[in-house]
């Protein structure tokens, strides 16, 4: 439905089961990718299976100097970024009062302040191009808050507050800059769930269900297509009804 | 005018679409040729890209016009 032929995309994250599927369906599409992450044996074998138009470079987003090389790598292999995918986040959970500084600014560094310094790299070129796509992974917990996330809420919804911010300035440009927030999703990171816990969890959800990466993935597709161009700085909730906000 | 000058202008007139007799040494970007901010950090980019130069974010605040950017360039090929 959505035709990317001769964009290109950066996917943070990428060894991981949104992130994944989210660059497979940008190059479904007919994107170009770039695959992120911190793990290079999952990137490679993903960039195998799709082929052409997929390269990969690993970066650790919490170390300052990684963050700054990776959108030169990037625009070097593709010859340029038209679609930022700000998926990469680390979790650090913790009672408010057990929190340390360092899970704090962990968390923070991770998955808001390299967003930042992503999304201003990459401005650049979009500007020049008049056109450009930012799609910010931020989650349920950020409108909502969870118990033991409170770092990881925290820059979630710092995400959003940004997300619009940046919205406001490069709409004129041809630029747009939305936020997806999953609710429950089927990954690893969830499958160490026990029964009980995913039973719990299962309740709170209208759909009955986790969802799956893809239910993301077309998310993200729909915010970095053409068509979507006149969406800016919105958030969209995918999470089975579990938060109707 | 120097060939800077004409470089200098050319962009100018080409990024905002103003009329070539307007952009004079004193005509300020953002209160004589109708520039936002966001149009004043890709002027600075066009400039740095059409001649090879870097301009920092605080060198870039102090250029208001388009004699300013002349002479700030001038300066730093």
């Amino acid at each position: 439905m959505f035709d990317l032929t001769g964009k290109t995309a950066l996917v943070t994250g990428a060894s991981g089961g949104i992130g994944g599927a989210v660059a497979e369906a940008l190059h479904r599409a007919g994107a170009t990718v770039t695959l992120s992450g911190t793990r290079e044996a999952p990137l490679r074998e993903l960039a195998e299976r799709l082929g052409e138009r997929a390269h990969v470079v690993t970066a650790n987003l919490g170390d300052a100097e990684s963050v700054l090389a990776l959108p030169k790598a990037a625009a070097e292999a593709m010859g340029s970024v038209d679609i930022l995918v700000n998926n990469a986040g680390i979790t650090r959970d913790n009672l408010f009062m057990r929190m340390s500084d360092e899970e704090w600014a962990q968390v923070l560094d991770v998955n808001l302040t390299s967003v930042f310094k992503l999304s201003r790299a990459v401005l650049r070129g979009m500007m020049k191009a008049r056109w450009g796509r930012i799609v910010n992974i931020t989650s349920v917990v950020g409108a909502t808050g969870n118990p033991g996330q409170g770092n990881y809420a925290a820059a979630k919804a710092g995400l959003v507050g940004m997300s619009k911010s940046l919205a406001h300035e490069v709409a004129s440009r041809g630029i747009t800059v939305n936020c997806v927030a999953p609710g429950f999703i089927a990954t690893a990171m969830t499958d160490k769930l026990n029964d009980e816990q995913k039973g719990k969890i299962l309740t709170q959800i209208p759909a009955g269900q986790m969802g799956s990466p893809e239910d993301i993935a077309a998310a993200v597709l729909y915010l970095a297509s053409r068509e979507a161009g006149y969406v800016t700085g919105a958030t969209l909730h995918v999470n089975g009804g579990m938060a109707m906000i | 005018m120097s060939d800077i000058a004409d470089r200098v202008k050319k962009i100018v007139v080409e990024h905002l679409g103003v009329d070539e007799d307007k952009v004079v040494e004193s005509a300020s970007f953002i209160d004589d040729l109708g520039a936002d901010s966001l149009d004043t950090v890709e002027l600075v980019m066009a400039f740095e890209e059409e001649f090879g130069i870097e301009i920092p974010d605080d060198a870039a605040e102090t250029i208001q016009t388009v004699g300013d950017a002349v002479n700030f360039i001038k300066g730093a090929v």
